[in-house]
């Protein structure tokens, strides 16, 4: 593959030694093609600057094919394209629910859309972000990545070892320049200039620096900013790390989540959690058994916009050896325990309630998870009482409202969400619940299909209000409801991920690379110290940087000064010439100058 | 009256003198316009100038603009630079006392935004960037701080009409449709994050305006430039005043890879948050997606630039569709999609 060259190497001085005694940097002018970049060098992610016009037909043969299909791919067009796409791809998912996020949503979406519906889920239209066509495009960037990445690594680690070009011969066509006068020998003044150009760390330069002696003339040759395509790759090596790690997060990880009422407690076990996920390669029996249990919970709200301002839950954590230790979980400060963090993700009622049957038996005792449905935790429930001693199982839908008022059409509602006043109404069914079916049932629904609401005598639906410490008798001698208390229960998220610190460090490199190659500038500076006839030594210097650059004149008068500074000239006998391109050409001969240095980039 | 009154009060202060400086800096436009004809017959350089100009900015103004006190040597130089001065010197007498006008109110507005969200934190006893309303604020007078400091090295007047029009619109908007009362947050948000994350997300989304609007000065000097119809004669005389199209693509690229690396830590720090305060450090919540939809559209604009045939005009584009997507980011998503970061309060 001789003559192939990785795309977008405009980005990095290649300066070999057959370049650097071809270039005649200040003589040739060629006339810069309009279209050619107008900061060629001076991108983080100058991958490539079309690679498709000198795609060669492939021959026939798999190779070639495979050769033009691997170019395409780390041509940056390809990578352009397949960025626009992504960002195009990416927005479905905003606009149409997602399985991941809410489930719920979905389930009413393809019930509300039943033509459209079933044809969104074939295109993967509820799973975008896991979908074939979304994980093509990202892989496919990745893949260019990758194809644009390592030939470019290859390339750019024989050019950090290069030395700055030779200095021009001519100074006059540079956009910075500048120049002293001094009693010191040109020896002397190249010294102290490489000095301020190396800068104070020795063991990171700020320049590279080459000094050389002939004819009575001292040169400087200097050149900065090879760490521009070192971020550079750092950051798209550090996106493939990202992925990678991402990846493996995601194959190792579990998640579960945990409903807890206050007294109660978890154990740290599959069948323990409500809902459980895991990665393709995480053991279950690798869960370490601690258990959790909740001691309290406490919620403050505004007074003024009732909206919540804290919520603190204090548990008793019992690790697997026995030793237990009070811990403490909130919003924003998860706990860390058995390597996994278990989050504080949301909390409610869970009335406490005893249900007696006609026999006067107890039918049903404990909590019941209400869920909140507004900001005022009006929250809904439902108690199945299955095992009655005899006749039909017993349901009830409810309402708890925890400062109930009554307005004044006399409706019953919920003003704030601490139980200052709590009530619970309740409407009750007989008949079949249903669970014998075998068919999982949601804890939250009452599935009414073989229920029957049960009226009172004016053919109204009974309606019963309770308060805690009170028991309502049931219609129709069906038994009594007593309402125990009021505890609160949290819903706790359990995650552990084994791959988070490489996740972030990669996402850190990622950033730190991204804002090296923005932010460093890639400069080159040449000195000339020439012994003039009167025993004197005359000095011009100039400056380059690929693109515009705001610095670069300043650059050059900082190394000046300190140069003065080191032999001891005084401000004004420096002689600035602030090249500002006498005539528009000279500046574009510059810029056609520095490009004829790499013809080969510009094909 | 509180200091939650004040800050209000300050708001509507501000988004009035923001006003002022737009129509100031109209009026400079106007003027540049009307100036422009007779300016032309007397720069006897004629049809060269614009060309000679456009090449010795992009190189020459190192050495020239940021030196002020550096003679100028040559006067293809002094034309090039002739549009970061004009506000002073490049238009008659009205015009420069318009220029005065708009850069002081520039300057108040600047200080009553800043002193409005300093008071408006202090009312909601917090760092005030929890909802949509403070966002507007914060990110407005970030604009406007952005371009008080483009402005000191590049006086383009035009740029002041699409910033302060921007920030006077966010302001009133913000104040007539997001405003809620300064209270404390919800436990989500009670974190150091909120500072960090949000703090970069609005300075950077503060940047990328101005940059939006220098990329749109530069599509509209590369359309003249070019010899566009549309943007001919001397109602758009003013656009041969700003910086050529390859000077401001270069601003523009500034600010741009500035905003691109503090949106990119954005997006870190927001999944650093999310680790701690929803368990998951990404879980393609619509806003996240957003985020994450805008820096794919300004990386690509970075990849654009350094391919052949698209540097340029059509890689300004590209910032356009960029903080559009900003904007929608802002707007789309925290009205009317629901996610665990609607903070709106509305």
């Amino acid at each position: 593959m001789s003559g192939y060259r990785p795309d977008g190497l405009e980005d990095a001085f290649t300066t070999d030694g057959a370049e650097r005694t071809g270039a005649t940097t200040d003589d040739a002018v060629t006339d810069r093609d309009a279209e050619t970049d107008t900061d060629a060098m001076s991108e983080v992610t100058a991958m490539s600057a079309g690679a498709s016009e000198d795609v060669q037909v492939p021959r026939i043969g798999v190779v070639g094919w495979l050769r033009w299909v691997w170019r395409q791919l780390s041509s940056m067009r390809v990578a352009l394209m397949l960025l626009m796409l992504l960002a195009v791809a990416a927005v479905p998912g905003t606009i149409f629910p997602q399985h991941a996020q809410d489930p719920a949503k979905v389930a009413a979406y393809l019930a509300d859309h039943q033509a459209l519906g079933p044809w969104l889920e074939r295109l993967q239209l509820f799973d975008v972000y896991s979908s074939v066509w979304f994980s093509a495009i990202y892989l496919l960037l990745f893949v260019s990545l990758v194809a644009c990445i390592v030939p470019r690594t290859r390339v750019h680690l024989t050019a950090v070892r290069s030395r700055p070009p030779r200095v021009p011969r001519r100074f006059d066509r540079f956009p910075a320049q500048g120049g002293l006068t001094t009693t010191a020998t040109p020896q002397q003044v190249v010294d102290a200039a490489a000095a301020a150009l190396r800068g104070p760390w020795r063991w990171l330069p700020r320049f590279r620096v080459d000094v050389s002696t002939a004819d009575g003339e001292a040169t400087v040759a200097a050149e900065r900013g090879y760490l521009r395509e070192t971020g550079n790759l750092l950051f798209h090596l550090s996106l493939v790390g990202l992925l990678i790690a991402i990846a493996t997060g995601q194959m190792l990880h579990y998640r579960g989540q945990a409903l807890v009422v206050q007294g109660h407690g978890f154990a740290n076990a599959v069948v323990d959690y409500d809902t459980f996920e895991r990665g393709t390669a995480f053991n279950p029996s690798s869960l370490v058994p601690f258990s959790l249990r909740l001691d309290s919970f406490s919620a403050r709200f505004s007074p003024i916009s009732l909206e919540p301002r804290d919520f603190t839950a204090d548990v008793t954590v019992t690790q697997p050896d026995g030793s237990t230790s009070a811990q403490q979980i909130k919003v924003n400060h998860p706990l860390n325990v058995g390597g996994a963090n278990v989050y504080l993700q949301g909390n409610g009622y869970a009335p406490d309630v005893v249900v007696r049957d006609s026999a006067g038996n107890v039918a049903f005792s404990g909590p019941v998870p209400f869920l909140p449905q507004n900001s005022v935790y009006t929250s809904l429930g439902v108690i199945k009482v299955p095992d009655v001693t005899s006749g039909d199982q017993i349901g009830f839908r409810a309402a708890l409202l925890p400062t109930a008022q009554q307005d004044t059409d006399g409706v019953w509602q919920s003003v704030a969400p601490q139980p200052a006043n709590p009530l619970m109404v309740l409407t009750v069914w007989t008949g079949n619940l249903g669970l014998d079916t075998g068919v999982p049932q949601n804890v939250y629904k009452l599935d009414t299909s073989h229920l029957k609401q049960v009226m009172g005598p004016d053919g109204q639906a009974v309606s019963l209000k309770v308060q805690p410490g009170e028991t309502v008798d049931l219609p129709n001698g069906l038994g009594t409801l007593t309402f125990k208390a009021l505890p609160r229960y949290v819903a706790l998220d359990l995650r552990y991920d084994p791959a988070l610190t490489e996740v972030l460090v990669f996402a850190l490199l990622a950033l730190a690379g991204l804002a090296t190659s923005l932010f460093t500038p890639r400069r080159r500076i040449w000195l000339r110290a020439r012994s003039a006839a009167d025993g004197r030594t005359v000095v011009t210097a100039a400056a380059l940087a690929r693109g515009d650059d705001i610095g670069l004149q300043p650059e050059l008068d900082r190394v000046l000064a300190a140069v003065g500074r080191d032999l001891g000239i005084a401000e004004d006998e420096m002689t600035r010439d602030a090249a500002v391109g006498d005539d528009a050409s000279a500046v574009r001969d510059a810029r056609a100058a520095q490009e004829n240095e790499h013809p080969e980039e510009h094909r | 009256m509180n200091a939650g009154e004040l800050s209000t009060l300050l708001v509507w202060a501000a988004g009035l003198t923001y006003t002022i400086a737009l129509v100031a800096y109209t009026t400079v436009l106007a003027r540049i316009a009307e100036a422009r004809p007779r300016a032309a017959k007397v720069a006897a350089a004629g049809a060269t100038a614009p060309v000679a100009a456009s090449v010795a900015v992009g190189a020459g103004r190192t050495a020239v603009l940021d030196r002020p006190g550096r003679p100028s040597t040559s006067p293809a130089a002094g034309s090039g630079t002739a549009a970061p001065i004009v506000a002073d010197a490049g238009v008659p007498g009205a015009g420069r006392r318009a220029a005065g006008i708009a850069r002081s109110m520039t300057y108040l507005g600047l200080v009553f935004g800043f002193v409005a969200v300093v008071l408006r934190g202090i009312a909601a006893g917090r760092w005030p960037t929890a909802n949509m309303y403070e966002f507007t604020l914060v990110g407005s007078t970030m604009a406007i701080a952005v371009l008080v400091l483009v402005q000191r090295r590049n006086q383009i007047p035009f740029l002041g009409v699409l910033v302060t029009g921007a920030a006077a619109l966010a302001l009133f908007l913000g104040v007539n449709v997001f405003y809620v009362r300064a209270e404390g947050v919800q436990p989500a948000l009670q974190s150091y994050w909120l500072v960090i994350h949000v703090g970069v997300a609005i300075t950077s989304s503060g940047i990328f305006a101005v940059a939006a609007a220098t990329s749109v000065v530069q599509l509209m000097r590369a359309r003249r430039e070019e010899g566009s119809t549309r943007l001919a004669g001397r109602r758009w005389g003013w656009i041969d005043t700003v910086p050529d199209a390859r000077t401001l693509e270069a601003l523009s690229f500034r600010l741009n890879a500035v905003g691109f690396v503090l949106w990119t830590f954005t997006l870190i720090a927001g999944s650093i948050w999310a680790e701690h305060a929803w368990g998951r450090y990404w879980g393609w919540d619509p806003k996240e997606v957003g985020t994450f939809v805008v820096w794919v559209i300004y990386a690509a604009y970075l990849h654009a630039r350094t391919t052949r045939g698209w540097a340029g005009s059509r890689a300004a584009y590209f910032v356009l569709v960029g903080f559009t997507a900003v904007i929608a980011n802002f707007t789309v998503i925290n009205l009317f999609v629901t996610g665990r970061h609607s903070y709106s309060g509305i």
